[in-house]
């Protein structure tokens, strides 16, 4: 909302500087985005108020007037191109010197008097535009007729306009007069009443028109007045600048005084010609099926029978509380007005201009919420306006119907309360104060105070929103800074969420990155990835109304994400990447919120970096990302078992499935290069994905331990010939499992290789077997005897013979 | 092959060049046989050597001296300084680690060094020369073994002295590279916020980004018509569930204040931290997916004091010991009153410059707040008049933004590594 200074001014004093004046608004009312000054650039000495004398013709040019103003010094005469100079206007006039809008630049310069068509000119008469008020050139602006001659510009009409933002409860805010009051209560100013007073014509309201609410919940007051001998015209100087000011185009007297009464009491006015009302009757009722009105913006409107509109004897007239029709709408030709006031039901001006696409001024503050008793005092507002400035003669009385007025909410507030809120007593004097200022009602009574709100506040119901005007206007930096007491919360184990932050920490330690993607993605990514026949995946929930279309589906894997990370990022890193993300996997589920699967993934790729950090000759591959895997797992306390097992989106012979005991609890594999191309990845890249609600089931509370054994063990280096297609791990299981003369066995894989010297089809594994006893140091002869059981196994299971 | 640079000058020359030296630890290469002793054998053949006097076959004890016992005192003298001078001479000419070792062996060495078999034919000498032979002999080993000592300290003050001077390192040549990864800035963020609301009490709750509209609005007092559904654009899912359309993407963490009083009984202290989205353009301080922190504390004696000095503490931690904060007043369907808290610009410090942060007000926006709503404290069934509370979220972007002087909340999310990288 525009908050001009000068208009704020009528009804209490404002001598603070913007600034302050600015945060103090902030701290208590409302949030002051900014500020414009105007006339900050207007010389006090060389742009003043002068008046219009006379004004003759050009000795030497059709189009040049000669015009003789008085600055309060004696008549100067004036070369001026003004179509709308006239005698008698108060006029901005500007001496030699005066920093102005040069008006065919548009720049800040400095006024050079000289001669125009051989006739010297003593100033220059201004446009809005060269005083940086609009970019109106085409005549010279036309000062209210209450500046004094002489007088330095800025202090007739320079302004200081704020930009506010309001709440969504707030209607009251958006009336100038409802700002003030905040304002006087802030500064422990007296507020100033507008003047509400006019005279009344001898034949009633009545007589004109009859109003008959037919849909009493959604029009809770419906308020006419009738005001004849209305002379159409522009509205005055005065009226016209604080209607821009706060943001509003001037249109003509009738209406610029509904506009500006709604910008001054939040209450918003709609002036039909009462010529055009036909029946001279008035009746708020919803709309018929098949309804149709054309508002005031020209367009037609499909009318359905939840919105309230405003009928005449015949039909709509307006959507009641957003737009007028044009069918009743005042013109030049206008002369009797009926003025209506109302009260709807704000949630159904809400969804009425949602439907219709139609915010206006006047919908934005209904659908607030305003007090019906305000129509009153902005019909006698708005009357007394007429009076004024269109030579209207109201008709005695008001058509009033209000089928239902609600009493005053009466609120008890226990003193006690406050401090119980707030954690700070506010002393029964400021209390009284605070209130009373804001426009409500207070009694004490015994520990309590007995409030009623005044109704312009039905956003007021209960003791703390009470609370909550005490404090804003006590002043929020008088509320000090205390400790929570009392008892700590009982803690809820969470075991997936500290695996899950406990796997995030360990893949950044591992050499991973971090990336956070959009969770919206589109259904070209997510098909890359998801296999058409997953059911949990292949149907992804979508968004109806996405920012983008490539943000339409929540995506149900997050493969898609990371490859399209680590291509962004090909294009300018040479060396190895790696990339992580944590986040879930939106599964649908029937007639349910979808199930949000915890998941990491990861992907890297790229030649590793040399000493001198350039990409090597050696790349990434499927064993660096089984490493960050089995590191990762072996960080949580658990081993991984690997078996190969193609996954969608995977290169076969290339994948694994990653378990852990009974659990598969990810994936580890090349993807495949098809896949990868579609991303545009030309290179070998590898994924990896964890699930973290199986591997938080399978993860242990404590890990196993054995004491370190006190007995050395004994190595033995093996290399073993297997058929080609045996896995290492079935070896490392065999080994696992041998059990002779109470020695362990363990083995880990240091080499394979396939070529000259093994035999087609089969290829050498070589084996670091260790063997331990928990009671005693092994002899040479107990190993070689536990080392023949175990290869006459290897041999038997697996078909292993020792390579010599 | 290896640049001279990596090469310690101390490594001699019969050490392999990757075994490490380190010049403060030079017993570990001094004659390793004779540190484990109990591996060695002792040699007959040297004892047969002296108790019989056979020539023995290796060449060193062709240096042996003979030995004649009944020399008088100036003989003896001659003798001891003759072996002095020989001794300390070859010292001289011994060549780095490896020389001196061979020549401690010559002369000192335990079994067939020649002061040590000296020494040792003492026994043999007359009982009248045997005490003064024996004093001057004890005396040369002790000058031999003293003076090996200063050449080995020499020459390891010689080689720490080469390798600071001659073998100084380009300090500035690039460190060899690891393999690192960071965490996302906004991770960090938020961990840094969890462990600072943690310190104070607050346990942390999850809940779901997919939400019914009935927790993201009607439970928090956002009816279906309320202006106030203005302040969140909300990204609706297109699934009708019984006809109507009823899941959303949460535009906020706030469902989950009636989610936990839902699950839990007072007293109740948590935050909970998750992505969020809204239905609006990005610009450089507008993001569609936001990460929010709500926070939620009710119980009996809960205070809007309380809530400032939980806010305090908050700030302070992450933007400086020395930050203020001040509330404003601030309109939240959810809760009365309510705030917005802002922290003193730690940017411009209110230097009234044209800042870009605050604006030149001196005060930054970081958060709303305010008192639980006593509605929203009934309808999760506690008593009203007894249980209060306060909620607040805090939009983790931004404190981000802020901490790290981030320019544009669109980087967030495109995960370039230029940007990731600097956090």
């Amino acid at each position: 909302m525009k908050l001009p200074l000068s208009w704020l001014r009528d009804y209490v004093d404002v001598e603070l500087p913007p600034a302050e004046f600015a945060k103090r608004v902030t701290d208590a009312i409302a949030e002051v985005e900014g500020w414009e000054v105007i006339g900050e650039q207007w010389d006090p000495e060389l742009v003043r108020v002068a008046e219009v004398l006379a004004v003759d013709p050009h000795p030497n040019a059709d189009r040049l007037v000669l015009a003789t103003v008085n600055v309060g010094d004696g008549p100067k005469t004036v070369v001026c191109g003004a179509p709308n100079v006239a005698a008698g206007q108060k006029v901005a006039f500007a001496t030699e010197g005066a920093m102005l809008i040069d008006g065919h630049s548009g720049k800040l310069s400095k006024l050079k008097l000289r001669a125009i068509r051989g006739v010297d000119s003593a100033g220059m008469v201004l446009s809005e535009k060269e005083l940086g008020l609009s970019d109106d050139h085409e005549g010279i602006i036309e000062l209210p007729g209450d500046c004094a001659i002489g007088a330095p510009l800025v202090e007739a009409i320079g302004d200081v306009v704020f930009d506010v933002s309001t709440w969504a409860n707030r209607a009251d805010l958006l009336g100038i007069h409802g700002f003030a009051r905040e304002v006087a209560a802030v500064t422990d100013q007296p507020l100033r009443e507008p003047d509400r007073s006019w005279s009344e014509s001898e034949r009633s309201a009545g007589d004109f028109v009859s109003v008959t609410i037919e849909a009493p919940d959604l029009c809770r007051r419906f308020t006419a007045s009738i005001i004849e001998g209305i002379e159409m015209g522009p509205s005055p100087p005065w009226m016209q600048q604080r209607l821009i000011r706060a943001g509003m185009r001037p249109i003509n007297n009738v209406v610029d005084v509904t506009n500006y009464v709604m910008l001054e009491t939040g209450q918003p006015l709609h002036a039909f010609d009462y010529d055009l009302v036909r029946g001279a009757e008035i009746r708020p009722r919803r709309a018929r099926p098949g309804e149709k009105l054309t508002t005031l913006d020209g367009i037609e409107r499909d009318l359905d029978p939840d919105m309230l509109m405003i009928c005449d004897g015949e039909g709509p007239v307006a959507v009641a509380g957003i737009m007028g029709g044009g069918n009743s709408e005042v013109s030049e030709s206008t002369k009797t007005v009926l003025l209506e006031v109302a009260n709807f039901h704000p949630g159904s001006i809400r969804r009425t201009s949602t439907q219709l696409r139609l915010r206006s001024e006047a919908s934005l503050r209904f659908e607030k919420g305003i007090g019906p008793d305000l129509a009153r005092y902005a019909q006698d507002r708005a009357l007394h306006l007429l009076e004024q400035v269109a030579g209207g003669r109201p008709a005695a009385g008001l058509v009033d119907a209000f089928p239902t007025p609600l009493p005053s909410p009466r609120i008890t507030l226990p003193a006690a309360r406050i401090e119980q809120v707030l954690g700070i007593p506010i002393e029964a004097s400021e209390v009284r104060r605070i209130l009373i200022a804001l426009g409500f009602d207070v009694t004490e009574t015994a520990g309590a105070f007995e409030v009623t709100p005044p109704f312009w506040r039905p956003d007021v119901a209960l003791p703390d929103d009470v609370v909550e005007e005490l404090i804003r206007i006590h002043g929020y930096e008088n509320l000090p800074t205390t400790v929570l007491r009392g008892a700590l919360p009982e803690a809820q184990p969470r075991p997936l969420e500290r695996v899950r932050e406990h796997a995030r920490s360990l893949a950044a330690g591992l050499g991973f990155q971090e990336v956070v993607s959009y969770t919206l993605t589109s259904g070209e990514i997510l098909s890359r990835v998801v296999a058409s026949d997953d059911a949990d995946r292949a149907a992804p929930l979508a968004a109806t109304n996405p920012v983008a279309s490539q943000h339409t589906y929540l995506r149900t894997s997050l493969r898609g994400s990371l490859l399209s990370a680590y291509a962004a990022n090909r294009h300018h890193e040479d060396a190895a990447m790696r990339f992580f993300e944590v986040g879930v996997e939106y599964l649908p589920t029937e007639a349910d919120l979808p199930h949000e699967r915890p998941v990491l993934c990861a992907v890297l790729g790229g030649q590793r970096l040399e000493r001198w950090e350039r990409p090597g000759p050696e790349r990434l591959d499927f064993f660096d990302a089984k490493g960050a895997v089995e590191s990762l797992l072996s960080d949580l306390g658990v081993e991984g078992a690997f078996a190969a097992e193609g996954h969608h989106a995977m290169l076969p012979g290339h994948s694994a499935t990653v378990s852990v005991g009974d659990e598969a609890v990810g994936v580890v594999a090349q993807v495949h290069p098809d896949v990868a191309a579609s991303f545009d990845i030309e290179e070998p890249v590898f994924l990896i994905e964890l699930w973290f609600e199986p591997l938080t089931r399978a993860i242990p509370e404590r890990p196993d331990y054995a004491p370190p054994s006190r007995y050395p063990e004994a190595r033995r280096d093996l290399a073993l010939l297997v058929p080609a297609d045996t896995p290492a791990s079935a070896l490392l299981d065999v080994i696992r499992t041998h059990r002779a003369r109470g020695v362990r066995i363990t083995a880990d894989v240091f080499d394979e290789y396939r070529g000259e010297g093994v035999p087609a089809g089969q290829k050498s594994l070589a084996l670091a077997v260790r063997f331990r006893a928990d009671d005693r140091t092994l002899s040479e002869k107990d190993v070689v005897r536990v080392e023949q059981g175990l290869l006459r196994r290897l041999e038997q299971d697996l078909g292993a013979t020792l390579r010599v | 092959m290896l640049s001279p640079i990596l090469v310690s000058p101390l490594v001699d020359s019969d050490r392999k060049p990757d075994t490490p030296s380190n010049p403060l630890e030079p017993q570990s290469r001094v004659a390793p046989c004779e540190h484990q002793t109990g591996k060695v054998k002792t040699s007959p053949a040297l004892h047969r050597a002296f108790a019989f006097g056979e020539p023995l076959p290796s060449a060193r004890l062709s240096r042996s001296p003979t030995y004649n016992f009944t020399q008088p005192m100036s003989t003896i003298e001659a003798e001891v300084d003759a072996l002095r001078t020989e001794a300390l001479e070859a010292l001289t000419q011994a060549d780095g680690e490896a020389g001196r070792e061979a020549w401690r062996a010559d002369w000192l060495g335990r079994k067939d060094g020649r002061l040590t078999l000296r020494l040792r034919a003492l026994k043999d000498a007359p009982p009248e020369s045997r005490a003064a032979l024996g004093k001057s002999l004890n005396e040369l080993k002790a000058t031999l073994e003293s003076e090996l000592e200063a050449r080995r300290e020499s020459a390891r003050a010689d080689a720490l002295a080469s390798l600071s001077a001659d073998a100084a390192l380009d300090v500035t040549l690039p460190g060899r590279p690891q393999s690192l990864g960071r965490l996302h800035p906004v991770t960090q963020t938020m961990n840094d916020c969890i462990d600072a609301f943690a310190e104070m009490g607050f346990r942390v709750f999850e809940g779901p980004e997919v939400e019914w509209s009935r927790y993201n609005f009607d439970a928090v007092r956002i009816p279906d018509d309320h202006p106030a559904r203005d302040m969140w654009d909300t990204i609706w899912i297109d699934t009708l569930i019984e006809g109507e359309r009823q899941i959303l993407l949460r535009t906020h963490t706030s469902p989950n204040q009636i989610r936990v009083m839902e699950q839990t009984e007072p007293p109740v202290r948590v935050i909970v931290p998750g992505k969020c989205y809204r239905q609006e353009a990005t610009d450089a301080t507008h993001e569609w997916m936001l990460t929010q922190i709500e926070g939620l504390a009710v119980d009996e004696g809960v205070r809007m004091s309380d809530l400032k000095g939980t806010l305090y503490a908050f700030a302070r931690r992450l933007f400086g010991e020395d930050r203020r904060i001040i509330f404003h007043h601030s309109y939240f369907p959810f809760v009365e009153p309510g705030v917005e808290m802002a922290i003193d610009c730690f940017l411009c410090r209110a230097d009234g410059s044209d800042c870009r942060t605050c604006h030149g007000t001196g005060w930054i926006e970081i958060l709303g707040a305010g008192m639980v709503h006593p509605e929203i404290i009934e309808n999760a069934g506690y008593d009203s008049s007894r249980y209060t509370g306060f909620a607040f979220g805090v939009g983790i972007e931004r404190v981000a933004m802020l901490r790290w002087g981030i320019e544009d909340i669109r980087h967030f999310y495109q995960n370039d590594l230029r940007f990731l990288r600097q956090f």
